[in-house]
């Protein structure tokens, strides 16, 4: 359809049906289609003087502080730790990272370097977060997600020894192929497919998997124009190219390989990526500077009452041990269920269930600084991750500074489950050891250009008691709509009251979900 | 990832599928090996994560517990019921862990940090508690 025509009739539509049938028939036509976000919520006429008490200065509730004020409410926050931001977080030089039960680190990164220990990336289509960080100010880069001359590794294959992900992603696809195409002409298809099907599906093959005459996946130019070479095109009389050899596709076949692949199919891990220019702490400072003003630090919130006509919040001062009182007419809450679990909330028994019913997250994440870019200079991998079945999990090259002649600052682990509490039960020196270690099977530079490095256990963190809530398909079913509901004149924000929890996406469209409730229901009462 | 290991993470839903990630995830990798089997194993490799070394807990802008000297220990069926089962922030191991690593942690636990049960717990005590395995989304 011209766009000119397709423009007339939506527009037609949005007249005689309203918004309702135009966004049925933009979703139809591909528009609007994969976001819970048309754009910033319009609230506006509070009632004159009319208070909501905001807890916590993460992302989803200074975005809740932003919204509510230019909505005329007469807004404050309160927050535990010294800094805005919550787990948007980023570790530079200088930097103190503090645990429960572990000796404090100081990070000791060169100036520029960091690693975010939290949140690091963007896709394309949070336009919740996107949105917001284009009206702060906040500039983005690509954040590589795919290499193909990273790594992937696993004990189970190849005996243990590092991968391209480029040669394991173009012979899976081969080997898959040239079996397909195989069992076409061996008529086990004959049933599902219809000859002409058969006949398109086994030029697919050939053509998607690169195959010989034969329908054989094998050594050759032609497969080599996609897995690389032995030897690379040149200039000049002994310019031809050598082809590359295969890998074996028995070890193909083995987990730790095809995972890796699907993982980069994943939609929330699909390109465009982006990054924070500087650190993701970028997004928290852009959101600080719009509410830095409504701010009271150091608090920790012990009880939250309400009554019908109003929220009481007691808190603590954690460096003068000062107990205050404040009260509001409505209440949104972000503290972290791990947290909110052991407030005393004045909320219905359901309620209060649901709150104690989502355990979380112990992620690990290391940064480890080295005294060159060895992985650009060695390896010609610039930026993405590599793969491996080790604890660490993964090791992710900075999308910044590339090709910078002196230190750089790799992420060396980002691992959660049972890996995640082994790492957290060690000491700083023990978990860094251990990046190494198992960073070394990938790269064999590590020992040699290593100079510093930091982690976070999130277990340990006194401000979250964890990453991100777990929901399970039974707990969603229980307790999470109730989670959600306003409880009088509380409402709960953040990752994990929606569905897309561990992104920083989900905080903000929780949030403006939250506040979009409370204010109807004020204008209401 | 050895095969058995990997059926046993399937079954517990906690193999980090890509698949069906819905989270910020780091992919398929790294997995502790739970060839852990004293209960000294597997409080070291888990437990030490949150209750620390020395089982005394930690304290922020929350509580996490000390299992030192904890009255809740008196009875072995309530550490039982917390570790398949989970606790506020604390995540549940049924399905994690074997009946057997629980039994032996559990055992471990209320027989160090100052705690001193005569009592034990065995693997089909923890069988017979457990539930199905919750599945999960995130």
């Amino acid at each position: 359809m011209a766009s000119q025509t397709r423009r007339q009739l939506l527009t037609a539509l949005g007249l005689a049906g309203g918004t309702a049938a135009l966004y049925q028939a933009m979703t139809v036509m591909g528009h609007a289609a994969d976001s819970r976000f048309s754009g910033p919520p319009a609230l506006s006429g509070a009632r004159k003087g009319s208070k909501v008490l905001v807890l916590g200065a993460g992302l989803a509730g200074m975005l809740a502080a932003y919204e509510l004020r230019k909505a005329g409410y007469s807004v404050r926050i309160l927050e535990y730790q010294d800094r805005p931001g919550g787990r948007n977080w980023t570790l530079r030089g200088g930097d103190r990272v503090v645990e429960m039960g572990t000796p404090v680190q100081k990070v000791e990164f060169s100036p520029g370097n960091y690693i975010n220990p939290g949140p690091w990336r963007i896709p394309y289509h949070h336009r919740a977060l996107l949105h917001y960080c284009k009206q702060f100010g906040v500039a983005l880069e690509p954040f590589i997600q795919l290499n193909y001359n990273a790594f992937v590794q696993s004990a189970e294959a190849f005996g243990g020894k590092p991968m391209r992900y480029r040669d394991v992603a173009c012979d899976f696809t081969g080997v898959v192929a040239e079996l397909l195409a195989k069992s076409i002409d061996g008529h086990t298809l004959d049933q599902e497919l219809t000859p002409d099907d058969r006949a398109q599906l086994k030029e697919a093959m050939r053509g998607w998997g690169l195959l010989d005459e034969n329908l054989r996946y094998t050594s050759s130019v032609h497969t080599s124009t996609r897995r690389g070479w032995e030897k690379r095109p040149g200039g000049g009389p002994d310019g031809a190219p050598v082809p590359s050899h295969l890998l074996d596709r028995h070890e193909l076949f083995k987990p730790g390989m095809w995972q890796s692949l699907a993982f980069f199919m994943n939609y929330e891990m699909q390109t465009t990526m982006f990054q924070p220019v500087g650190g993701v702490d970028m997004i928290g400072k852009g959101f600080a500077r719009q509410v830095a003003d409504l701010i009271t630090m150091h608090a920790r919130v012990t009880r939250i009452a309400q009554d019908p006509h109003g929220v009481r919040v007691t808190w603590e001062h954690t460096a003068s041990g000062k107990v205050s009182e404040e009260t509001a007419d409505w209440c949104v809450c972000t503290i972290p269920l791990s947290v909110l679990s052991q407030i005393d909330v004045q909320v219905a028994p359901a309620m209060k269930a649901a709150i104690g019913a989502v355990p979380y997250t112990s992620h690990i994440k290391m940064g480890l600084e080295f005294k060159r870019r060895f992985w650009e200079q060695d390896d010609d991998i610039y930026g993405g991750i590599s793969f491996t079945s080790g604890e660490i999990s993964q090791v992710s090259y900075p999308s910044y500074g590339y090709h910078s002649s002196g230190p750089g600052v790799l992420l060396g682990a980002y691992t959660k489950n049972m890996a995640g509490l082994d790492i957290a039960g060690m000491s700083p020196a023990e978990r860094i050891e251990t990046g190494l270690a198992q960073g070394s099977v990938l790269h064999p530079q590590y020992r040699k250009e290593f100079s510093n490095g930091a982690s976070v256990a999130w277990s340990r963190i006194p401000w979250s008691l964890g990453c991100c809530a777990i929901w399970s398909e039974e707990s969603r079913r229980q307790h999470y709509r109730t989670l959600t509901e306003m409880d009088g004149r509380i409402v709960l924000a953040g990752e994990h009251a929606s569905y897309l929890g561990c992104w920083q996406e989900g905080a903000i469209l929780s949030s403006l979900d939250a506040i979009t409730r409370l204010h109807k229901r004020a204008q209401e009462a | 990832m050895n095969s058995h290991i990997l059926r046993a993470l399937v079954i517990a839903g906690l193999a980090a599928f890509p698949v069906a990630a819905l989270a910020d995830s780091p992919g398929a990798g790294g997995e502790r090996k739970s060839d852990m089997q004293s209960g000294a194993e597997v409080y070291r490799h888990v437990c030490q994560a949150c209750h620390m070394a020395d089982g005394k807990g930690g304290k922020g802008a929350a509580v996490i517990p000390a299992l030192a000297g904890n009255p809740k220990l008196a009875i072995s069926a309530y550490p039982a019921g917390v570790v398949l089962n989970g606790f506020g922030a604390m995540p549940w191991f049924n399905g994690t862990l074997s009946p057997e690593q629980i039994a032996n942690v559990i055992n471990y636990v209320r027989t160090h940090f100052g705690n001193s049960y005569a009592d034990t717990l065995s693997a089909d005590d923890v069988k017979a508690m457990a539930g199905p395995v919750p599945h999960v989304t995130h």
